[in-house]
C-alpha cells in the first residue's frame, strides 16, 4: 500500500475509533513520548504555545479519557469527523510529515446536530514494527471559538 | 467601599426584586429587557472594564479591538505612550471604525464608509469633502468636529493589564477591588512581565451573570469537579477561604496544598473516587512560585473579569454578552516573559485543568446552560443562594456563596432592581 493510502487509512481508522465511542483505543494511535495539541489558526499564526488541550506523553492522552469517563461531567454527545485526503508534506527514513483537513460535526443527546469543528491536522507520522502511529498530530482549528465545551477529542 | 458607588435611579421596569439577596429571582437571567439596562448601568456605568493587555498595545500606533458588554471598542497607544481607548462607532453613520482584532503602527484611524478620519485617541480630525466639490455639496459652515466623535473611556492599568471606564464616579481601581482582592493581583503579577500564550473563546449557552455566579462560587467547586477533589486540589476541607471584597463586587477564592491526605468529609458523595488515578502524573506537579502554599486562587472583578493561577497555570477570562441567553467567554492563558522552558511547558500541562477542553473548568461551560434550560419557564421563582448565612462579608471558609450573594448587591445598587 502506498504511503498516502496508508495515512488515509490511519486516519479513518482513528475517526472511526473516536465517533464510535471506542475512546480508550484512541491513545494506542499515538507513540509513547507523543505530542497532542488542539489549538486555533490564529494562535498558530501568532506562534502561541498552548492548547486548549496538550498531552505531551500517550499516558497524558489515556488519563484523558479516563478523566472523560470517570470524573467529567457533560451531555451525551457525539462526534463525526469527515477527514479529507491527506497530503505528504515531507518523507524521511523514519517519520512522514502529513497534512488532512477535518470537520466535526457534533450530534447532542437532544438531536441537535452543530458543525463543531472545522481546521486541519499537521501530522508527524512514524512506522511502528508496520503500524504508523502520530509522533505528533497538531490540531489547528480554523475558528478559536468553541461552543460549550470540548470534551471528546477531535 | 459601598459608598463609593453611586446607586442607579430606580428603574422604570415592571420587573420587582421582591426579597433579599439570599433569593435571586430567575428573570434576571431571561428578562429580554435587561440587556439594555444592564449596558448602561453596569458595562457603561462605574464599573472598571478589562480592555487589553498593555503589552499587547507596546508601541505608539498599536491597537486592539474588544467589547465593553456589547459595545465594540478600539484600545490604542498614543503617540505620547499613554493608551486611550474609544467606542469602535464612526461619528457620521455608525460603521466600525477598526475592523480587525488588531493592528499596529496606525498614525490614524479612518472609517471605510465615508473616509471620516480619527486620532489615535478617537477624536475627529476630518470629514472627507467637508468643503464639498468644486464649490458644490458639503457639509454645513456650522458643522464642528469636535462636536462630534464616538465615546471614549477613561483607561487605567493595573500591573500590565488595561482597564477602561465610561464613568467619572468610578473610583481607582484599587480602591474599586480593594485591599486584599489587589493584594492578590500583586501575588500573580506584581513585577512580573506577562506574555500571552494563546488565546481562546468559549461561548456559553447561558445568561452572562450566570458565568459571573459561578466564577464566584467557590461552593460548587470539589463538588462539580471530580478533578479537583480527587487531586486534594479544592476540598473545602482544605484550608483556604473566600474573601469579598468592601463593594461586594470582588471576591477572592483560594486553597491551600493539602497537609493531611485521608479526608472524609467527601465520604459517599459522587465527586470523589479514591481509586482514580493518573497515569502522568506531572498534570499535577507544582512548583510554588511564590512565597506561600496557595496552589489555587480565582479572583473576580466586578462585573466580568477574572485572574486565575491553578498551580502554575495562569488565565485571563472576560466574559461578554452576545444575547441574552449567550456569552462570549475569553481565555487568555498567559505566563512570565522569563519563564524557563521547562516552567513554560508545565505551564501548558497545567493549562488542560483550564478552557472550554478544562480537566476543571469544562463543566463550568455547561452548567450554565443547565440551568438557562431548567429555568425555561421559572421567571417568578427564585434561586436559593443562602451558603453561609445572608451576609457578603469574608468567611474562612469556601463552603459558602457570600460572593454571589456580593456579586448581586453590586447589581441591584447598579441596575437599580
Amino acid at each position: 500500500m502506498s504511503a498516502l493510502l496508508r495515512i488515509a487509512e490511519l486516519n479513518a481508522t482513528y475517526a472511526a475509533a473516536i465517533d464510535s465511542d471506542r475512546l480508550e483505543v484512541w491513545p494506542d494511535f499515538f507513540v509513547a513520548d507523543c505530542l497532542y495539541k488542539i489549538t486555533s489558526s490564529e494562535n498558530h499564526k501568532r506562534g502561541y504555545s498552548a492548547g486548549i488541550v496538550y498531552a505531551d506523553s500517550r499516558a497524558m492522552l489515556r488519563d484523558r479519557v479516563t478523566a472523560l469517563r470517570t470524573a467529567n461531567i457533560y451531555e451525551r454527545q457525539n462526534y463525526r469527523h469527515i477527514i479529507g485526503l491527506p497530503v505528504i508534506v515531507a518523507s524521511g527514513t523514519d517519520r512522514i510529515s502529513a497534512e488532512a483537513p477535518f470537520l466535526v460535526i457534533r450530534i447532542m443527546r437532544d438531536g441537535r446536530t452543530d458543525l463543531f469543528a472545522t481546521g486541519v491536522y499537521f501530522d508527524e507520522i512514524r512506522d511502528e514494527a508496520g503500524t504508523l502511529r502520530f509522533v505528533e498530530r497538531l490540531v489547528v482549528c480554523d475558528s478559536g471559538h468553541f461552543d460549550t465545551l470540548l470534551a471528546i477529542p477531535l | 467601599m459601598p459608598d463609593t458607588i453611586i446607586p442607579g435611579p430606580v428603574a422604570a421596569s415592571p420587573l420587582r426584586w421582591t426579597d433579599d439577596i439570599t433569593r435571586v429571582p430567575y428573570w434576571v437571567y431571561r428578562d429580554p429587557s435587561l440587556l439594555k439596562l444592564e449596558q448602561n448601568r453596569i458595562f457603561e456605568g462605574p464599573v472598571w472594564n478589562f480592555l487589553c493587555l498593555e503589552d499587547e498595545i507596546a508601541e505608539p500606533g498599536d491597537w486592539r479591538t474588544t467589547v465593553i458588554g456589547r459595545m465594540p471598542v478600539v484600545v490604542a497607544r498614543d503617540t505620547d505612550g499613554s493608551i486611550s481607548a474609544f467606542e469602535n462607532r464612526c461619528a457620521h453613520r455608525g460603521a466600525l471604525i477598526c475592523l480587525d482584532n488588531a493592528g499596529a503602527g496606525a498614525k490614524d484611524f479612518q472609517c471605510v464608509y465615508h473616509a471620516w478620519r480619527y486620532d489615535l485617541r478617537g477624536n475627529l480630525q476630518s470629514v472627507a469633502f467637508r468643503r464639498g466639490v468644486n464649490g458644490k455639496g458639503g457639509m454645513p459652515p456650522g458643522f464642528k468636529l469636535e462636536e462630534h466623535g464616538p465615546r471614549q473611556l477613561r483607561v487605567t492599568t493595573l500591573h500590565g493589564l488595561v482597564f477602561g471606564t465610561f464613568s467619572d464616579g468610578t473610583p481607582a481601581i484599587e480602591n474599586f477591588i480593594g485591599p486584599e482582592v489587589l493584594a492578590r493581583f500583586n501575588r500573580v503579577l506584581g513585577g512580573r512581565k506577562i506574555e500571552i500564550i494563546g488565546r481562546f473563546v468559549e461561548v456559553l449557552p447561558n445568561n452572562w451573570k450566570l458565568y459571573a455566579e459561578n466564577a464566584r462560587d467557590s461552593y460548587h467547586a470539589s463538588l462539580l469537579h471530580l478533578f479537583f477533589a480527587t487531586f486534594k486540589l479544592n476540598r473545602l476541607s482544605q484550608g483556604g477561604g473566600l474573601v469579598v471584597s468592601p463593594n461586594g463586587g470582588c471576591s477572592v477564592s483560594e486553597t491551600i496544598a493539602p497537609t493531611v491526605s485521608d479526608d472524609e468529609t467527601y465520604a459517599g458523595m459522587r465527586s470523589v473516587d479514591e481509586d482514580y488515578k493518573l497515569e502522568d502524573l506531572r498534570l499535577v506537579e507544582v512548583v510554588d512560585e511564590h512565597p506561600d502554599r496557595v496552589r489555587h486562587q480565582i479572583v473576580t472583578v466586578f462585573p466580568n473579569f477574572v485572574l486565575q493561577k491553578t498551580q502554575n497555570a495562569m488565565a485571563l477570562r472576560f466574559f461578554t454578552p452576545t444575547s441574552g441567553d449567550r456569552t462570549n467567554l475569553e481565555w487568555i492563558y498567559f505566563g512570565y516573559a522569563d519563564d524557563t522552558p521547562d516552567m513554560r511547558r508545565r505551564r501548558l500541562r497545567h493549562l488542560n485543568l483550564g478552557g472550554p477542553a478544562g480537566f476543571v473548568s469544562m463543566e463550568d461551560g455547561c452548567v450554565g446552560g443547565f440551568v438557562e434550560r431548567g429555568i425555561a419557564t421559572a421567571e417568578d421563582e427564585a434561586a436559593i443562594v443562602e451558603m453561609g448565612g445572608g451576609g457578603i462579608e469574608s468567611q474562612d471558609t469556601r463552603a459558602t456563596e457570600a460572593a454571589v450573594r456580593g456579586f448581586w448587591s453590586m447589581w441591584r445598587r447598579m441596575t437599580g432592581l
